[in-house]
């Protein structure tokens, strides 16, 4: 909402510095954005007073003027206009001072100069130069020197406001004289406040927070009934979309401009002047929040208003000149033969307000506020008439703004009104009744602010009258005000929010719960092991999931019914779309490493009301020094951290995300959690990441069952160990996960058992592996021999042997 | 036996002679056996003993053990000396330029919004309150029907919210946590419930249709708009220091009432008003009020005898402030050389 400063000291006189009327009425609840100078471009624009004028020696049609600006010597300007004369007052641009371009509106400084060799030290303005409109000075030449003589000097004000005279003396600001001083403030509103997006709700607002007296415009308009037919019938059909429908007729109607104060009002709101007619209705929305229509009567049909729902194909041409084609649920005003306007949003051009019309029917209605908001964005034009409905108005508002209106017609003695009005009305008072509680107030609050104290302000609210005692009757644009709760926020946002103290509750709960310390844990390995954390978008493409080799199970989602574009359409289902995005990122934003982890959420539906959300780990690196055994290693180093063991790493060659032969399940008994590997080449090609990649994707719940053990102390060894090396050589196929299952199974006094090497090549028979492995023997009470040792190595070769796994011989 | 004293004599010289002689290079030990081993001369001098005169034989035996003494006392001296300098001529040798770079094990780094949410976890929980977490696809009961939000709020629209169906969306508020809870658990209640949120909003520096909040409920018996203040004026201190200040302006949510946003001045200018502020000396923060009572009386909590607070804030706002971060969409692109700063 624009509130224009000059409009609202026709009601309230607050003249205080802007930047303490801004923080007041921030902090009383009504919050200014900004505030903008009207006039802020224009500058050093004084009245001077035109005291010689010659011809230029050296041009035809130029002039040579000396201005009196106040100062010692006058200003000597050299001119084009052919309209001064001596004894003219005119506006005198001083050098330095800012104007409009006469010819396209830029914003221009003035400089001393020389016009065909003699000197010039202004300009004098016409009112193209000041930016306004001819309306607004229409005494101004439109090809010349504005004239300052022709000036009203009664001021310009509405005929009910008192006008300010205005004195010609040269020198002073003619900015100021010709009453282009005007501040706008922005105001954010709050959707319980549509009684705020008007000059008067704001002004009682300012008025409760200032505590100045308000002085309200006097809209004592009386119909005389002449016993004139009205000619007009209204019939609501839609009463529950349209709980009041007024109108009134006025008949010998003169089109015309409105008058400058009007205008200028309008204009400093964000709306442009149409014409008297239209100008009224919207001056009426802005004033009192009201929005109003006007129709020429001729084009409605039949003489006949409807207020119906669209019937199914009907269409209209918005004033706007838009052709919208009309749905059932949307609430139209028709005449005998079509639609003439979408209720409270916009009218039609068919029946609007042109130079010709000669009666014009004024709808002051209420519409519903969801119905007209839905109707406004269906066809994507949110007005300030629907702005205002669909916040929910009173219907009592329709009759106030109405008479408003038709006042204006009076003052602006644009045409005759008809003594009848229609009044359709379906509503019971908005107004609602309850009784103040100055305790539970207190209590809300946690305040001590005296029963006096708090009926005070509530009177400045206008919630309270002296005799009404303890019993509020809010107005009817208060509704929102229904409860102790309600009257405690009007209460404190007078009182001053900033004043209530601060107190601290006591409170029980707090400490970390396991989950987080577990999620800690391995947040923590992921940044030891050199991870950065990644928060990727929970939606994606559902094409990713064919991208990033997905199985067919996984690729059931949750669907967006109105996603932003079908590339974040589904909840994803699993982590690898979303990581092999973020290694494409980085690779093709040439990070030639990197180590990354997500704890993401994934969602699974399952058939119930809400889908399964799951936290997964996926861990995605590439880089020269990875590989799918540093990648096992961190998986393993995690579960190591977070005290899990009895992960096995099985050998997956269906996943298409991974490779075939570099992937493996990570279970735990007959239980996958996850999946590790390198990124199958055609996903890798398809996310264009040209190099070799690795993911890993854990269930995070599961693991988080298995910890929670404290690991217990064991004592240091006593006893010395001995070492003994096993080199072997086995088939291929064999896993090294069944080698050293042999050998812890069939050996004995084993502390340890370290992988070393695997070997394949010169040596080594085609088709084998050597696996190398060091062997820690102890006991833990007494000192191993040497020959006890040899047993258990003799018991585990046995055992190999059997299984076609030979010691390896040395050549 | 005066030829045998002079020759001791001389043997015990020529021996200092070569001790003195030893270079740090050469090893104590080895002239140590020549001097003083079995085979040395003075030793050998020692066999010669049974020859000599009885009489002179102590005297004799006394001048071979004083020579041998003086000569060990000579090298264990020259030989601590020849160490005490090889260990400085090593320790010389292995100075290192100290200003080349340390070397360093690749470390990870926290999203900046993690370093965030836990510095808020980590205060709300040393005051008291629980961290819950809950469903981001949620059922619209518990985001907007129960928290008062009627059937026609314009948040409702689909332009503002996203749909699975009628009765499902993506949850655009974390206050459907605080229902749930307040649906399981009786007053006292103390939680915070942060996590990730959606709203229709297309993509840009200062917008993302999924972004984080992190929302507090306290519920409990004379809980007041005073508690709420001076809750979020120790949490805003113990997150940004004592120097900032806290304003309360009056705004308005449907599940709040009264209901409050809280502005801090500004970080930068301190409230004088700069460029970061807009001039207004003020940055808005987060949005907070007294719950209203048909929320606690939706959840089954009687309005009569408890009463509460709730406010809510974005952690996107909180780390592109504190990192100065004038992007929203680095958050979620997760490059290395942006993951790395901080």
């Amino acid at each position: 909402m624009n509130l224009s400063m000059k409009w609202l000291s026709d009601y309230i006189k607050a003249d205080m510095p802007i930047k303490e009327f801004a923080d007041g009425m921030t902090m009383s609840g009504s919050k200014v954005e900004k505030w903008t100078e009207l006039s802020a471009p224009l500058s050093n624009i004084v009245i001077g007073m035109v005291s010689a004028l010659e011809k230029h020696p050296d041009a035809e049609k130029l002039w040579v003027a000396q201005a009196d600006v106040g100062g010692d010597v006058p200003v000597q300007i050299v001119t084009a206009a052919q309209n001064l004369f001596v004894g003219a007052y005119v506006p005198v641009v001083l050098d330095g001072g800012v104007v409009f371009n006469y010819h396209d509106g830029t914003i221009t400084k003035i400089k001393k100069g020389k016009f065909r060799g003699v000197k010039s030290d202004g300009m004098m303005c016409g009112y193209q130069e000041l930016g306004v409109p001819h309306e607004y000075l229409p005494y101004a030449a439109t090809d010349g020197i504005l004239i300052l003589n022709d000036a009203p000097l009664s001021g310009n004000s509405p005929p009910s406001q008192e006008g300010k005279p205005a004195v010609l003396s040269v020198g002073s600001d003619a900015i100021e004289f010709l009453g282009l001083k005007d501040t706008v403030v922005e105001f954010e509103i709050t959707n319980n406040r549509p009684d705020c997006l008007s000059v008067l709700g704001l002004a009682k607002e300012v008025s409760a927070t200032f505590e100045l007296p308000l002085k309200l415009p006097v809209c004592d308009y009386k119909f005389e009934d002449n016993g004139e037919s009205l000619a007009l019938s209204v019939e609501v059909l839609n009463k529950e979309l349209c709980p009041r429908y007024m109108a009134a007729v006025v008949k010998n109607v003169k089109i015309a401009p409105s008058p400058r104060w009007l205008q200028e009002r309008l204009r400093a709101s964000g709306v442009r002047p149409i014409n008297n007619y239209v100008d009224i209705t919207n001056f009426v929305m802005l004033e009192y929040g009201h929005p109003m229509h006007a129709f020429d009567k001729k084009y409605l049909s039949g003489d006949k208003i409807i207020v119906r729902n669209a019937a199914h194909g009907e269409k209209i041409t918005l004033l706007d000149g838009s052709e919208q084609l009309l749905s059932e649920e949307m609430l139209v005003i028709a005449d005998a033969q079509q639609p003439v306007a979408i209720a409270g949003v916009m009218g039609g051009e068919f029946s609007s307000i042109m130079d010709d019309t000669k009666e014009v029917v004024f709808e002051s209605a209420c519409f519903n506020g969801v119905s007209t908001r839905k109707s406004a964005k269906k066809i994507g034009r949110r007005t300030e008439s629907s702005a205002r409905f669909e916040k929910g108005l009173p219907p009592e508002g329709a009759s106030a703004a109405l008479y408003r209106a038709l006042q204006l017609v009076k003052e602006l003695d644009c045409g005759d009104v008809l003594g009848n009005i229609i009044d359709i009305a379906h509503f019971k008072s908005s107004a609602k009744t309850l009784v103040h509680d100055a305790a539970k107030v207190n209590q809300i609050l946690g305040t001590d602010i005296p029963k006096t104290e708090q009926l005070k302000i509530l009177k400045k609210l206008g919630f309270l009258s002296e005799e009404q005692g303890s019993v509020i009757k809010t107005s009817v644009e208060r509704s929102d005000v229904e409860r102790q709760c309600d009257l405690a926020e009007e209460i404190a946002r007078i009182y001053g929010y900033n004043k209530i103290k601060s107190t601290v509750p006591k409170l029980e709960g707090g400490g970390i719960e396991r989950r987080e310390t577990f999620k800690r844990a391995v947040e923590q390995t992921m940044i030891g092991e050199g991870c950065f954390e990644c928060m990727s978008v929970t939606f994606i493409s559902p094409k990713s999931y064919e991208k990033a080799g997905v199985c067919a199970t996984l690729r059931d989602s949750v669907v967006i019914r109105n996603p932003l574009g079908e590339t974040m359409s589904v909840m994803r289902t699993c982590m690898s779309p979303s990581m092999l995005e973020i290694l494409s990122r980085n690779f093709n934003n040439r990070v030639t490493q990197g180590r990354f982890y997500e704890i993401g959420r994934v969602y699974v539906p399952t058939g119930d009301e809400l889908p399964d959300e799951r936290q997964v780990l996926c861990i995605g690196m590439y880089g020269e020094d990875e590989g799918f055994f540093t990648l096992k290693g961190l998986v393993e180093t995690l579960m190591e951290n977070i005290g899990v063991r009895g992960i096995e790493y099985i050998g997956e060659h269906e996943a298409k995300t991974y490779h075939p032969g570099r992937c493996a399940k990570i279970q735990v008994g007959k239980t996958q959690i996850g999946i590790l590997g390198e990124c199958h080449p055609k996903v890798c090609e398809s996310f264009k990441i040209n190099a070799r990649a690795y993911m890993a994707e854990i269930e995070l719940e599961p693991l988080y069952e298995l910890t929670g053990t404290v690991p217990k102390f064991k004592a240091l060894p006593k006893h010395p160990a001995l070492i003994r090396d096993l080199s072997l050589v086995c088939d291929d196929e064999i896993p090294a996960a069944k080698v050293e299952e042999i050998i812890r199974k069939n050996g004995k006094f084993i502390e340890q058992l370290d992988f070393f090497d695997v070997y394949k090549g010169a040596q080594i028979p085609s088709g084998k592996k050597s696996l190398s492995y060091k062997l820690v023997l102890r006991k833990p009470d007494t000192t191993l021999t040497d020959e006890q040792a040899d047993k258990s190595v003799a018991l585990i070769l046995k055992a190999l042997a059997q299984n076609n796994i030979e010691l390896r011989k040395e050549n | 036996m005066k030829e045998n004293l002079e020759k001791i004599e001389l043997l015990l010289n020529e021996g200092l002679e070569q001790i003195k002689a030893l270079s740090a290079t050469d090893k104590p030990d080895e002239l140590k056996v020549r001097l003083l081993g079995k085979k040395s001369a003075l030793m050998a001098m020692l066999k010669q003993t049974g020859t000599l005169d009885v009489a002179d034989r102590p005297v004799f035996g006394a001048k071979v053990n004083e020579a041998r003494q003086a000569l060990e006392t000579a090298l264990q001296a020259k030989s601590a000396e020849i160490k005490a300098s090889g260990l400085e001529r090593a320790l010389k040798e292995e100075a290192v330029d100290v200003t080349l770079p340390g070397t360093r094990r690749r470390h990870g780094k926290v999203h900046p919004m993690s370093i965030v949410l836990s510095d808020l976890k980590e205060i709300f929980r040393s005051m008291g309150y629980t961290v819950v977490d809950g469903p981001e696809i949620e059922k619209t009961k518990y985001v907007f029907d129960m928290l008062n939000t009627d059937e026609a709020h314009p948040a409702r629209d689909e332009g503002d919210t996203f749909y699975i169906d009628d009765q499902t969306i993506l949850r655009t508020q974390t206050s459907s946590v605080q229902i749930r809870t307040m649906l399981k658990q009786k007053p006292p209640i103390a939680i915070i419930s942060p996590g990730a949120v959606y709203r229709v909003d297309e993509v840009d520096a200062t917008h993302s249709p999924v972004f984080h909040q992190c929302e507090a409920l306290v519920v409990g018996e004379n809980i007041t708009f005073g508690d709420l203040k001076g809750t979020l004026e120790t949490f805003i201190k113990r997150l940004y220091g004592d120097n900032v200040k806290l304003r309360f302006r009056p705004h308005h949510f449907p599940y709040t009432e009264p209901s409050a946003e809280v502005d801090l001045s500004c970080f930068k200018c301190g409230g004088m008003g700069c460029s970061f502020c807009k001039g207004e000396g003020w940055i808005e923060m987060l949005g907070c009020g007294v719950v209203h009572p048909t929320v606690l009386s939706n959840c089954g909590i009687d309005p009569e005898i408890y009463s509460g607070f709730a406010f809510g804030m974005g952690l996107e706002r909180i780390t592109m402030m504190r990192y100065e971060i004038d992007d929203m969409r680095l958050l979620y692109e997760n490059d290395a050389r942006f993951l790395s700063q901080f």
